[in-house]
């Protein structure tokens, strides 16, 4: 198996409380990984420090077997890319999307800035009206395909993927979570996604770690979950959580 | 022409750069329009800064001209203002005197936005030692009454209009990098700024292109709400003899030399003091327009 990311002994600590207290995993070249837990758990403090954007971690975080720093070099950013949770924070509001998306090309001095703009809003089915829209002309599913979009534009390998539906209408959900699927499929993308909802999870990733308290209490392949195979107490009562909602909302649905 | 351009501004699915930005100022100059105060407050300041460019053409007589046979006369035909104490056209010297107080606001502001907004963005963004150590620098600034500071810078230095445009800048700008601090501090951590590091851009270029242009829109209302005050600086140096020297007609000087007088001849005094008042009340009227329009945290 070829690895993309390893994390071994990760601890994320604020001052004297320690948010992540030792977590491992590897993920997969081509792989999702996903990581289910309630707020709170430190999951997405696992995701920032993948993404650099946490500078109070130790341990070991390793790229395609080289470990990473503290600070990143711009190098990296080629390489791992990060799509965010709120689509209404986390576009310039007052920057145009051709502005927004040309940021990482004028940063790292890419040619055709013109074209590669207009081809990420076509990877994400974007038209290309809304190039000079600002953000607060699009609607939240476009603003997360911008999001994306931007991500997509430095051609990464990793996609870190923060609860990238959880802001969105549920009928809007399934749009990104469908064109996420179906790029990862395109470009062969490594994700690690993270998520409050098991169903989104189990969705899009074959593995995934289940976080509570700061710790990954148990790991497993979708199958099993789905085979009901899930051992430890905290997985089973998300699962059974995201099962009785869903009966709940079928008849509505 | 200009409904042409008014499509082009608002149409909704832009086609170049430039466009949208146009778009965007246009829709701010149309909310600006909405308001009567503002458009009040702009007209006057451009009918004030249009007569003080074309004093030359306008003034009837030379502002320095003395006729010492007709001193402190009534407004007349020949002098619709009166003349001062040497005779002198009061007309003539309020519009040449609006060069000079307004040239001095401009080149206050002109030097005061971009440093205060540059030492507040630096601070704010960066943090730790750099923030401690041109917020102090700040303070020290911030501790003296302005007018006070700016008397001192002005003694130090000597009486004139150089040394009172350093003077008044030197005591303005550490508002303006309060408000520009606090502003980045809010900007600092968001998912936006978050996502421009994912980018590699260096810190310098984030606070230059990413975060200053955010705090723009609340220096600009707090200059302009400032301007005011910094025109009655101004005069209060010009009154004081700390600013323009004789005979530069400033509309501070003009009242401090006719306070003499002021009971008896009491137009001399009244025609700057008016200019005073219009100008600082169109720039306040002006300023809360813009807060309304630009500072999303109002509405």
């Amino acid at each position: 198996m070829n690895t993309m990311i390893d994390v071994a002994g990760l601890r994320i600590a604020f001052g004297a409380s320690e948010v992540v207290k030792g977590v491992d995993f590897n993920v997969a070249r081509g792989a999702c990984f996903g990581i289910v837990g309630e707020s709170g758990s430190g999951k997405s403090t696992v995701l920032r420090a993948l993404a650099g954007l946490n500078r109070d971690w130790s341990g070991r975080i390793a790229f395609e077997g080289t470990p990473v720093g503290l600070k990143r070099s711009g190098a990296f950013y080629t390489k791992v890319q990060m799509v965010f949770q709120d689509p209404f924070g986390s576009l310039h509001p007052a920057q145009t999307i051709d502005r927004i998306l040309s940021e990482f090309l004028l940063v790292n001095r890419t040619g055709d800035i013109d074209g590669r703009v207009n081809r990420a809003l076509a990877e994400v089915a974007l038209p290309p009206s809304v190039r000079f829209r600002f953000p607060h002309q699009l609607s939240g599913g476009q603003r997360q395909r911008v999001a994306i979009a931007r991500a997509l534009i430095a051609e990464p390998e990793v996609l870190l993927l923060d609860e990238p539906t959880s802001a969105l209408d549920v009928s809007v959900q399934a749009e990104v979570l469908n064109l996420l699927a179906d790029l990862r499929r395109r470009l062969g993308l490594t994700y690690v996604m993270v998520s409050h909802n098991l169903a989104v999870i189990a969705h899009l990733c074959e593995h995934m770690g289940v976080m509570q308290h700061g710790e990954m209490v148990e790991q497993l392949s979708t199958r099993t979950l789905r085979e009901g195979g899930a051992t430890h107490p905290h997985t089973r009562d998300l699962a059974a959580l995201s099962l009785s909602l869903e009966t709940v909302d079928a008849p509505a649905v | 022409m200009l409904s042409d351009f008014r499509t082009w501004a608002l149409d909704d699915n832009a086609n170049s750069r430039r466009q949208a930005a146009w778009g965007r100022r246009y829709r701010v100059w149309l909310a600006l329009k909405g308001n009567p105060l503002a458009m009040i407050g702009l007209v006057i300041i451009v009918a004030c800064v249009a007569l003080a460019v074309l004093a030359p053409v306008l003034a009837p007589y030379d502002p320095a001209m003395q006729e010492l046979g007709n001193r402190l006369a009534k407004p007349s035909v020949a002098h619709p203002l009166g003349t001062d104490e040497l005779g002198r056209d009061i007309l003539s010297r309020l519009l040449y005197g609006g060069r000079v107080t307004l040239g001095m606001v401009i080149a206050v502001v002109v030097l005061v936005a971009p440093l205060g907004l540059a030492v507040g963005a630096v601070a704010g963004y960066f943090g730790g030692w750099v923030d401690t150590c041109l917020m102090r620098v700040t303070d020290v600034f911030l501790a003296f009454p302005r007018l006070i500071l700016a008397l001192a810078f002005v003694a130090a230095l000597s009486p004139g209009v150089q040394s009172a445009i350093l003077a008044i800048a030197l005591t303005a700008w550490p508002p303006y990098a309060r408000i520009a601090r606090a502003e980045t501090l809010t900007i600092r951590g968001t998912d936006f700024i978050e996502a421009v590091h994912m980018t590699g851009a260096s810190s310098w270029r984030i606070v230059a292109r990413h975060v200053a242009p955010l705090c723009v829109p609340s220096l600009i209302v707090r200059v302009t709400l400032d301007m005011s005050s910094i025109i009655i600086t101004a005069a209060s140096l010009g009154f004081l003899g700390m600013g323009a020297q004789p005979p530069s007609p400033e509309w501070g000087a003009m009242i401090a030399t006719a306070k003499r007088f002021i009971l008896d001849q009491y137009w001399v005094a009244l025609s700057p003091c008016i200019a005073i008042l219009m100008i600082s009340l169109a720039f306040n009227f002006l300023g809360d327009g813009l807060r309304d329009v630009l500072d999303p945290k109002q509405s």
